[in-house]
């Protein structure tokens, strides 16, 4: 990350803190947005109870596509599991090809309204960019290396475990970086069936005609994603360069 | 002592390892040499079972590989490959010691034996051990590689071209090294080698493979003067052949009785060595230095040219 990057990232950051603590601050700046007297801040739900929800909706549904996708690809990439690679590619095809919206209409019939139809929603979506990207980390050790490994009586399971998964470590991280940002602009559209995120804000917005609310409900979901983003692309950097590919990625 | 009994790998209809029986002395290096695709990769992956025999048996110092696991039997064995095949997620120190720490070995056991074994092989613990792969060059990669494998006291040691990523004058030394390391530990080496030369220098045996099958098993100056087939004359090459002969013996063979002016040749140098030192001075003979500097004869041309030529 340039020193560009990480000042651009602290701002956002500074800007989301302040905003979230005094809403008030920048009325100012949103009023212009209004018609009619209508209100700069959303004040019918805590906005920070809004945010902090949206991250446990995006980390909860990320957390288990990345757990599920992970562990279908650490399967498939052994030679016990090949046969299941076509199976597996079609489950997580699916999940992302299938529209969230689509998905969060056949969920609420099925689990109710609120969190939970969200969580499947991006749960499905987000399974796809993780398990390729492991999928590709964990078949792309080196072959002298494997060979190596192999060779100095290190047990499948040792192989996996000390050899395959922390050299794909930095492209899992890739891919479950890939569906986290998704998921963080996904996760709004949840508020659809009520649950509870940042959607909410965009929505009201959207309903009375109140251009102010859709704005910071939008700011706020993309601040949120530019921290998410930068979070990963340090941790994969830092992975990286422990497995000596800094060449890798240097975005 | 690696015995191999009647060792066929066949590959689908392919025939990679055609009925091999040979067996690889103990404590001694043994060079199998063939073109490549002639299956000295395949017999060498079958010593520590990376690849099963179809059919045959392998045994080493008297014991059937097949009555172990295989990742017990290759914990036992040194294993070198080309490249290296480092960890690059793990220092040098951590390569070093994959295999003690897989043994159980408690750590500051693995830390003084990764610590020995780096000053064998001239890295000094505070400067590389931290270090990741990486981050040395390519001749330290390959000694990390072979100090991996000798960690954790290996009888046997098994080198699938170790030396071929390694450029001409790097090479050379880590040639040296390993001849004085095998000296030193005893080892039983199998390496593989496309080159001949290589195998030539570092050979105790020499054992040449084609298209899957053993065409001869002798040592160096036995398959110079003797090549079983038209093939393996081919892959010595008969263009030089006079002086790898010297190559391979010390002047101390044949010193003759008599008197030479000039600077000595010691008795430890090589025929070939001798016979360059004299042809650049241009004499026809030389005094013989025993390492404690006492003279003990001479060393002439014709006589260098007696042994270098064909044996009748
Ligand atoms: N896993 C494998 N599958 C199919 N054929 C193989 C395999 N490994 C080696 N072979 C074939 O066996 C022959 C010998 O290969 P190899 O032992 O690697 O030769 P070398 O090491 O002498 O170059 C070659 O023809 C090669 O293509
Ligand atoms: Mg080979």
């Amino acid at each position: 990350m340039t020193p560009v990057g990480i000042a651009f990232r602290l701002l956002v950051l500074v800007l989301m803190v302040a905003f979230l603590a005094n809403p008030g601050l920048f009325e100012p700046l949103l009023l212009p947005l209004t018609r009619n007297g209508a209100p700069a801040i959303y004040v019918q739900g805590d906005l920070v109870a809004l945010t902090l929800n949206h991250l446990a909706i995006v980390a909860m549904a990320t957390g288990a596509a990345t757990i599920i996708a992970v562990g279908l690809a650490m399967l498939v990439s052994r030679p016990s599991g090949v046969e299941f690679l076509p199976l597996s590619r079609s489950i997580v095809n699916i999940g992302q090809t299938f529209p969230p919206v689509a998905v969060l209409a056949i969920a609420v019939p099925l689990v109710g309204f609120g969190d939970r139809p969200a969580l499947i929603a991006l749960f499905l979506y987000g399974l796809l960019p993780i398990f390729e990207n492991a999928l590709v980390g964990l078949t792309g050790v080196p072959a002298a290396v494997a060979d190596a490994a192999r060779g100095m009586g290190l047990t499948p399971r040792q192989i996996l475990f000390r050899v395959d998964l922390p050299l794909a470590l930095p492209l899992i991280l890739s891919g479950v970086r890939l569906s986290a940002v998704i998921a963080l602009s996904t996760a709004a559209i949840g508020s659809t069936v009520a649950a509870k995120t940042l959607g909410e804000v965009i929505i009201a917005g959207l309903l009375s005609g109140n251009t102010a609310f859709v704005v910071q409900g939008g700011l706020l979901v993309a601040g949120l994603a530019i921290l998410i983003d930068g979070v990963f692309v340090a941790a994969e950097r830092f992975a990286a360069h422990r497995v000596g590919a800094l060449q890798l990625r240097t975005a | 002592m690696i015995e191999i009994g009647h060792v066929t790998r066949k590959f689908g209809a392919a025939v990679a390892v055609d009925d091999v029986t040979v067996t690889a002395p103990g404590g001694a290096i043994t060079a199998l040499v063939g073109t490549s695709g002639s299956g000295k990769t395949t017999l060498l992956r079958m010593i520590n079972r990376l690849i099963e025999p179809t059919s045959g048996t392998i045994a080493i110092d008297g014991v059937d590989t097949r009555t172990l696991k295989p990742f017990e039997l290759r914990r036992r064995i040194g294993y070198v490959i080309q490249g290296d095949g480092l960890f690059p997620h793990r220092s040098v120190a951590g390569n070093i010691g994959t295999v003690p720490a897989l043994l159980g070995w408690d750590r500051p056991r693995i830390r003084a034996r990764v610590a020995e074994l780096m000053e064998m092989f001239q890295l000094d613990p505070a400067v590389y051990a931290r270090r990741l792969p990486h981050e040395l060059s390519g001749g330290q990669r390959q000694r990390v590689g072979v100090a991996r494998a000798l960690a954790a006291g290996p009888r046997v040691l098994l080198m699938d071209e170790p030396f071929g990523a390694l450029d001409p004058i790097i090479r050379l030394k880590a040639q040296d090294d390993l001849l004085a390391l095998q000296k030193r530990l005893g080892t039983t080496i199998v390496l593989v080698t496309h080159d001949m030369n290589e195998a030539l220098r570092l050979g105790d045996f020499i054992a040449v493979m084609d298209a899957g099958k053993l065409l001869q098993f002798a040592t160096p100056a036995e398959m110079l003067v003797r090549p079983a087939t038209p093939f393996v004359e081919e892959l010595i090459g008969t263009g030089d052949r006079p002086f790898r002969l010297l190559a391979l013996a010390p002047v101390s063979e044949i010193v003759e009785p008599g008197t030479a002016g000039g600077p000595p040749v010691p008795a430890t140098a090589t025929q070939y060595e001798a016979l360059a030192s004299l042809a650049w001075d241009g004499r026809s003979a030389a005094p013989v230095a025993a390492p404690d500097g006492t003279i003990v004869g001479i060393v002439t041309v014709t006589g260098l040219l007696r042994h270098a030529a064909r044996p009748r």
